[in-house]
């Protein structure tokens, strides 16, 4: 019977639930090395943040919600935010490949754990 | 008689000009292949090269020029573009496996606008030189502002479309 109820409960969570899943385990990994709880204003502030003539918004606008573009090339570039586009924080490798990158290009170093568990919190609040 | 003479000149002319062709082959040996093989599609390298531009196509540059982009993603450009080494290898494999066959010339570019073939086919003769200043184009690498079908490997001429 358990074992029905829980099936039930799988078939019946909706597809944002389950991006919402990802996430979760996505931030369970960065806290395990965060000191303080994350936080989605911290997040916006290094959304924000611009380092000499580059920033996160630089390619993504300063809009999470809207589709960026690439700043060097012009390519388009959906939006980051997972209200406006399900497929963002579904696949951790994907997150890890883009902040490893994307950190190194505004910020010249790695992203910590703390940033990353934040940004992420704060892509998360976005409705 | 004379006309026999004529004849095996011409055709000995003829000839050589072939071959000498085929040793360097057009734009001084920098000539491009095909864009794209249409049999081996690869999903990786769409998914991983197509995300800050266009997937280039494997035919517009020599394999060489392929094994030195790929061994230097970590600075691709101003960009730190890096891959795992499982991706690296089966991206390289497919680029150097599609790669213009023509190339006679060691010369291996990092960009295929610095090759001889890009160079003449989008000299001031085709192209305006102000066009390449407006915002729509950007940069000459932004293949797709004039060929829409850029990301499929589709240059045909009549399907070009310079942007206002
Ligand atoms: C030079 C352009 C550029 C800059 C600057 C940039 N990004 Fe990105 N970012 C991209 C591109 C391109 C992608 C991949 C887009 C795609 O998958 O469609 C991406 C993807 C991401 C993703 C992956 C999300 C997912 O689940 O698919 C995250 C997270 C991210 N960026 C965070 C950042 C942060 C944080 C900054 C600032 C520190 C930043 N980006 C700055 C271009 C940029
Ligand atoms: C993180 C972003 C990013 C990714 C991922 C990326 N590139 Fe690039 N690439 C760039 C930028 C930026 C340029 C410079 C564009 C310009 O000058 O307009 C560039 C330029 C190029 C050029 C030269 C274009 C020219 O003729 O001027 C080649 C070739 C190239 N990339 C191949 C690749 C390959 C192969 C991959 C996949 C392994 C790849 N790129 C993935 C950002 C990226
Ligand atoms: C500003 C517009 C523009 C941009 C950007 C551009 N091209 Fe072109 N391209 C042209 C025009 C115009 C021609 C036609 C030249 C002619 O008439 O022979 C052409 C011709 C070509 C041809 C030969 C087509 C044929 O059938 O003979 C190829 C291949 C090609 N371009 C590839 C590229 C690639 C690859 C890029 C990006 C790295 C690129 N182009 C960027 C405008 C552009």
């Amino acid at each position: 019977m358990k074992k029905l109820l829980f099936s039930l409960a799988l078939l019946a969570t909706p597809p944002v639930l389950a991006a919402a899943g990802v996430s979760a385990e996505l931030l369970a990994g960065y806290r395990a090395e965060a000191a303080k709880p994350f936080s989605a204003a911290q997040g916006e502030q290094l959304f924000r943040a611009r380092h000499g003539d580059i920033g996160c918004t630089s390619c993504h606008t300063d809009n999470a919600k809207s589709a960026g573009k690439h700043a060097q090339t012009g390519k388009s570039i959906e939006p980051l935010a997972p209200a406006a586009n399900p497929k963002r924080l579904s696949d951790p490798a994907k997150v890890e490949k883009w902040f490893k990158r994307n950190c190194n290009d505004v910020l010249k170093r790695a992203c910590t754990a703390q940033e990353k568990g934040d940004f992420v919190t704060y892509l998360v609040s976005i409705k | 008689m004379k006309t026999t003479i004529f004849l095996i000149a011409a055709v000995s002319i003829l000839a050589g000009a072939a071959l000498a062709d085929d040793h360097v082959g057009q734009y001084g040996g920098e000539s491009r292949a095909k864009p794209l093989p249409t049999s081996k599609p690869n999903a990786t390298w769409r998914q991983e090269c197509g995300s800050c531009h266009i997937a280039y196509a494997p035919g517009l540059l020599p394999a060489e020029s392929w094994r030195k982009v790929m061994a230097g993603l970590d600075k691709h450009f101003g960009s730190d573009a890096s891959l795992t080494a499982q991706e690296n290898r089966a991206i390289t494999e497919f680029l150097v496996d599609n790669a213009a066959t023509r190339w006679r010339t060691p010369g291996a570019p990092l960009r295929i606008t610095e090759t001889a073939w890009f160079k003449r086919q989008h000299d001031g003769h085709e192209i305006r030189p102000e066009v390449w200043k407006r915002a729509s184009v950007k940069s000459p690498a932004n293949c797709a502002a004039c060929h829409p079908g850029a990301d499929k490997g589709d240059f045909e001429e009549d399907r070009i479309r310079i942007p206002r």
